[in-house]
């Protein structure tokens, strides 16, 4: 059973991020997935495309401004979920990414300037074969610069309970 | 870009045009560096191990980003994506590099997806799929749903 201070984290919301949209991370972004669209890298082309100019590739969002430093996960959790849950057996180390959905309202464009506000939708827990897991539902509203919403994202974040036994026998 | 697809030549059934990705060691630094996510259950295999999924796995999110390049692709430059989901069903293990540039022989990935709907709302032009992500052995890794409006001839 999860301590009811975690549940009760369901609504908290994130401080809101800023993201700039630059045409070089762009590019670096659609060169990551292989992806060769010229309407991410080709100025001249894009400009004579219905955009008029480089969009990012739909799941692009920018770099935030206020990147921390030392994270490194890319899901934007409010903190005291990341502590609750930690303390209750679940790591940080043990999370993995279960999924995405995606709603798209406008196009991004290179030079945009992002808002990113995350807020916990759902939160549950299921026991597995070797392990528990805690299912966290979270919502990013993302805006741009004249505030028109440009999309959301509900990611799902699974957290494990890696036992003591589990490690050694995978360690083994 | 590939000829443009209009609404009226999409039927319910029609395949998309597959798309095969090789994952590798050195595209997951790629990602991670593009991404962000510096998670080294990606590229360190003492910590993955630790965490209990046996060596480095390749993100999720960037089969998710294969996936929208599937469709973004097939939709041509004046379809719209509208709606994208996909879960992970399972984990993927990257090639590992045989030079700087080139991988050693091993498994290709798919991504493969067909139209289950063609509606209208409005005067806009909607085909929902289903898309996925299969690993050399054929089997679905990564299952979604994408949603996208279709330019008509007219």
């Amino acid at each position: 059973m999860l301590p009811e201070e975690i549940k009760n984290l369901i609504g908290r919301s994130t401080p809101t991020k800023t993201c700039e949209v630059e045409k070089g991370a762009i590019r670096r972004f659609a060169n990551a997935v292989d992806d060769p669209n010229p309407l991410y890298c080709d100025e001249v082309y894009a400009q004579k495309s219905r955009y008029g100019s480089i969009i990012a590739p739909p799941g692009f969002f920018g770099w935030p401004k206020e990147q921390d430093r030392n994270s490194a996960i890319t899901i934007d959790t409010p903190p005291a979920l990341i502590t609750a849950l930690e303390q209750a057996g679940y790591p940080l180390s043990s999370v993995v990414d279960g999924g995405i959905e995606y709603e798209f309202f406008l196009p991004i464009r290179a030079g945009d300037v992002l808002t990113a506000k995350t807020t916990v939708l759902n939160i549950r827990e299921r026991a597995g074969s070797s392990m528990n897991l805690v299912f966290i539902i979270l919502e990013t509203v993302y805006a741009n610069q004249n505030s028109s919403r440009v999309a959301t994202a509900q990611v799902t974040a699974i957290f494990r309970s890696i036992n003591p036994q589990e490690k050694e026998r995978t360690n083994a | 870009m590939p000829e443009q697809i209009y609404w009226e030549n999409i039927e319910v059934g029609v395949e998309i045009k597959p798309l095969a990705k090789v994952s590798t060691t050195q595209m997951l630094v790629k990602w991670a560096g593009a991404s962000g996510d510096f998670n080294p259950l990606h590229y360190d295999t003492a910590f993955a191990e630790s965490v209990g999924v046996g060596k480095p796995i390749v993100h999720g999110a960037l089969k998710r980003q294969w996936l929208i390049q599937l469709v973004t692709n097939w939709m041509g430059e004046r379809g719209t994506l509208e709606k994208f989901s996909c879960q992970y069903r399972a984990m993927d293990y990257p090639r590992q590099m045989k030079t700087m540039t080139a991988p050693q022989e091993g498994e290709t990935w798919w991504c493969k997806g067909e139209v289950t709907k063609k509606y209208t709302e409005g005067n806009q032009h909607f085909v929902d799929c289903n898309i996925r992500v299969e690993n050399g052995k054929g089997e679905v890794t990564t299952s979604g749903r994408a949603t996208v409006i279709i330019p008509t001839k007219s």
